[in-house]
């Protein structure tokens, strides 16, 4: 069932959220306060939520470094998130994994991964572990396009299909691998295209209309939990920000930039909430509602305690 | 006691642990109707369905991947390499992936996967099929790397391995499946971590594992008569190492001879070696050495295969030189 008017209005709101969060790393970055690296998802919103959306809580989900959206939508506390980007004890992975690795099983979340391609098989096992167990549950893997010229992609792919894994694979092709433009380092980079060659359902959709992603993804999602096997979902979307912090973008020009922004979606939500009666003083209550919980989040990593130098050797066995 | 190959001892513990737990199935190549190249899973399809004994694509990272996310979901994976070389091929999945995810996760998940495959040379298989990788998994934090020697320590270690809760890196050898030995009747498992005294000597220690293990016994008793009395310890677990059992038999002994079918360089004889001279640095009497695979590519001709892997001979002469 497609989206409601109101549930339009929470994915907007959930949306705000996730940019934001994005927007207060970038200061708290930029102010020395987070190690290590940091990858955006901002203009990527529309696929995170819609996706997540789409599933069940209980369904499993694995991501990349750029899904701290996806992560979010998911279920993950932004509380959480933020004190881990911040290498706080209180934060999801006790400080341990930071920006690349937000995980939390208890919202089906088994791991974002810092190697492009590594989590797409980790969906797939659990989509198998559920074949086994005879339960409904269903997994997603969000990737870029830039992992699809990982071997393990190809490799999962084929094993989805012989084994008709409740499967949704969603790849975010905002048009860059890292610095450099996807079509000079990919042969046919509409990749939906390599999945439907190994007899995957497959579809493009534009990825910065969340409609169009929750209704897509949903669609698998039923498919998958009925037994008819994965689907591939080439969401096209676009990366506003940089690869990651300090990315100099010389891959690309501020007019390109600028225009990709009035296809951003966000804006294209707001614009549709609008047609749906939305004033323009809702959305700018949204907008102070979700400034106020990442206000909140990085109160609580900020005043969170710092891991202890032992806490280093504990959680590498169960 | 009944007598069994070390490959039917393997496969017992696969039956009674799937058995046992429905959580736990079998991926890898040719492991269905085949029932694997060196018939561990011999007939365990007809049993437990091939749902639960999964044949595999030539996919190593995909389904090394797979089981992991199936890990991650509840279940208990005992994947199947065809040979230890093509860990390699899945090399990310074992050592960024199993290895590091429930440390990343900060313990909210964990991997309970077992990677079975069979490793070593004696059989001219040549350098992409005969390597042996213990001290490298040895060296990543979050995975538990296990060599039996014998069937009865095969079928007991695997069963522990199954039911760790933990990556295990559970490493067989080409030419042990064919060995026979007593494996008790009863329901029973050995313990991860815990090394174990084949022979007493009074003269010197050996520490070995796995097929050269067998070499180790041979060589100890030629040195018998001889009038040495070696010590001979199978390690039966490379990580956690168990140097507890291997610090008191120095004791007795003063002298330690590290033994194993792994390149010396770098290798587990010199982890062994330096912990004893950190923990123990007045039990030896002579120096401690070590004994390893010469630091070339496997090669095929037996005479050339047997220069470069450490024989029985090879472990006496060593020995000899240490008196």
């Amino acid at each position: 069932m497609p989206l409601n008017p109101e549930q339009l209005q929470d994915a907007y709101r959930q949306m705000l959220v996730i940019r934001k969060f994005e927007e207060a790393i970038r200061n708290l970055y930029q102010a020395g306060q987070i190690r290590g690296s940091f990858h955006p998802c901002v203009g990527q919103e529309a696929t995170a939520v819609g996706g997540c959306w789409a599933l069940r809580r209980d369904d499993y989900m694995t991501c990349t470094y750029r899904g701290h959206g996806q992560a979010i939508a998911k279920g993950l506390s932004v509380r959480a998130a933020m004190a881990e980007m911040l290498g706080k004890a209180t934060g999801c992975s006790k400080g341990k994994g930071g920006s690349m690795h937000f995980t939390d099983p208890s919202v089906g979340l088994l791991g974002a991964n810092a190697i492009v391609a590594a989590g797409i098989p980790h969906a797939a096992g659990a989509a198998l572990a559920s074949q086994l167990q005879k339960k409904d549950n269903i997994a997603l893997a969000f990737f870029g396009e830039g992992a699809v010229n990982q071997g393990v992609f190809f490799e999962t792919l084929n094993l989805a299909v012989i084994w008709k894994l409740p499967l949704i694979l969603v790849c975010e092709n905002n048009r860059y691998s890292e610095m450099t433009p996807s079509h000079e380092t990919t042969s046919n980079v509409d990749t939906y295209k390599r999945a439907a060659a190994l007899r995957f359902e497959a579809t493009q959709i534009d990825g910065n209309d969340i409609e169009t992603v929750y209704n897509t993804v949903e669609e698998a999602a039923i498919r998958a939990r009925s037994g008819g096997g994965p689907t591939y979902i080439e969401a096209m979307t676009y990366r506003l920000w940089g690869h990651m912090m300090g990315d100099p973008e010389i891959y690309r020009t501020k007019e390109e930039v600028a225009k990709a922004k009035e296809n951003e979606p966000i804006i294209r939500l707001g614009r549709r909430l609008i047609e749906l009666g939305c004033s323009e003083l809702d959305l700018t209550r949204f907008d102070g509602e979700a400034e106020a919980l990442i206000a909140d989040a990085v109160q609580f990593a900020e005043s969170s305690p710092a891991p202890e130098a032992v806490d280093a050797f504990t959680d590498v066995f169960a | 006691m009944p007598t069994v190959t070390y490959a039917q001892a393997l496969n017992e513990a696969l039956r009674e642990e799937m058995k046992a737990d429905p959580r736990v199935f079998l991926i890898g190549e040719d492991i269905g109707h085949h029932g694997g190249i060196f018939r561990v899973t011999k007939d365990l399809i007809d049993e437990f369905g091939a749902d639960r004994v999964r044949d595999t694509p030539i996919s190593e990272s995909g389904f090394v991947g797979l089981g992991i996310g199936a890990a991650m979901a509840g279940m208990r994976p005992v994947v199947e390499l065809l040979f230890m070389d093509f860990a390699l091929v899945a090399a990310d999945q074992i050592v960024n992936q199993a290895a590091k995810l429930r440390y990343m996760a900060g313990g909210t998940v964990s991997v309970p996967i077992v990677i079975r495959a069979q490793q070593g040379g004696g059989r001219g298989n040549g350098a992409q099929h005969s390597q042996s990788f213990e001290s490298w998994f040895a060296q990543v934090p979050g995975l538990i790397v296990v060599a039996p020697s014998t069937p009865a320590d095969a079928k007991g270690l695997l069963k522990s391995s199954i039911r760790e809760g933990n990556p295990v890196v559970f490493i067989e050898h080409k030419l042990l499946y064919n060995t026979k030995g007593e494996v008790p009747e009863n329901e029973y498992s050995v313990p991860i971590g815990k090394a174990e005294i084949k022979r007493d000597g009074r003269d010197i220690t050996i520490v070995s594992y796995s097929r050269t293990l067998l070499f180790a016994l041979e060589a100890a008793e030629q040195l018998a008569q001889q009038g040495i009395e070696a010590e001979v310890i199978d390690l039966r677990t490379i990580e956690p190492l168990d140097m507890e059992t291997i610090l008191e038999s120095i004791k007795g002994t003063g002298r330690l001879l590290v033994v194993h079918e792994s390149h010396s360089n770098c290798g587990l004889g010199a982890e062994i070696i330096a912990r004893v001279g950190e923990q123990a640095p007045d039990s030896l009497t002579q120096p401690a050495r070590r004994l390893g695979a010469k630091h070339v590519p496997i090669p095929v001709a037996e005479p050339l295969e047997n220069a470069v892997l450490p024989q029985t001979e090879d472990i006496v002469r060593a020995v000899e030189a240490m008196f």
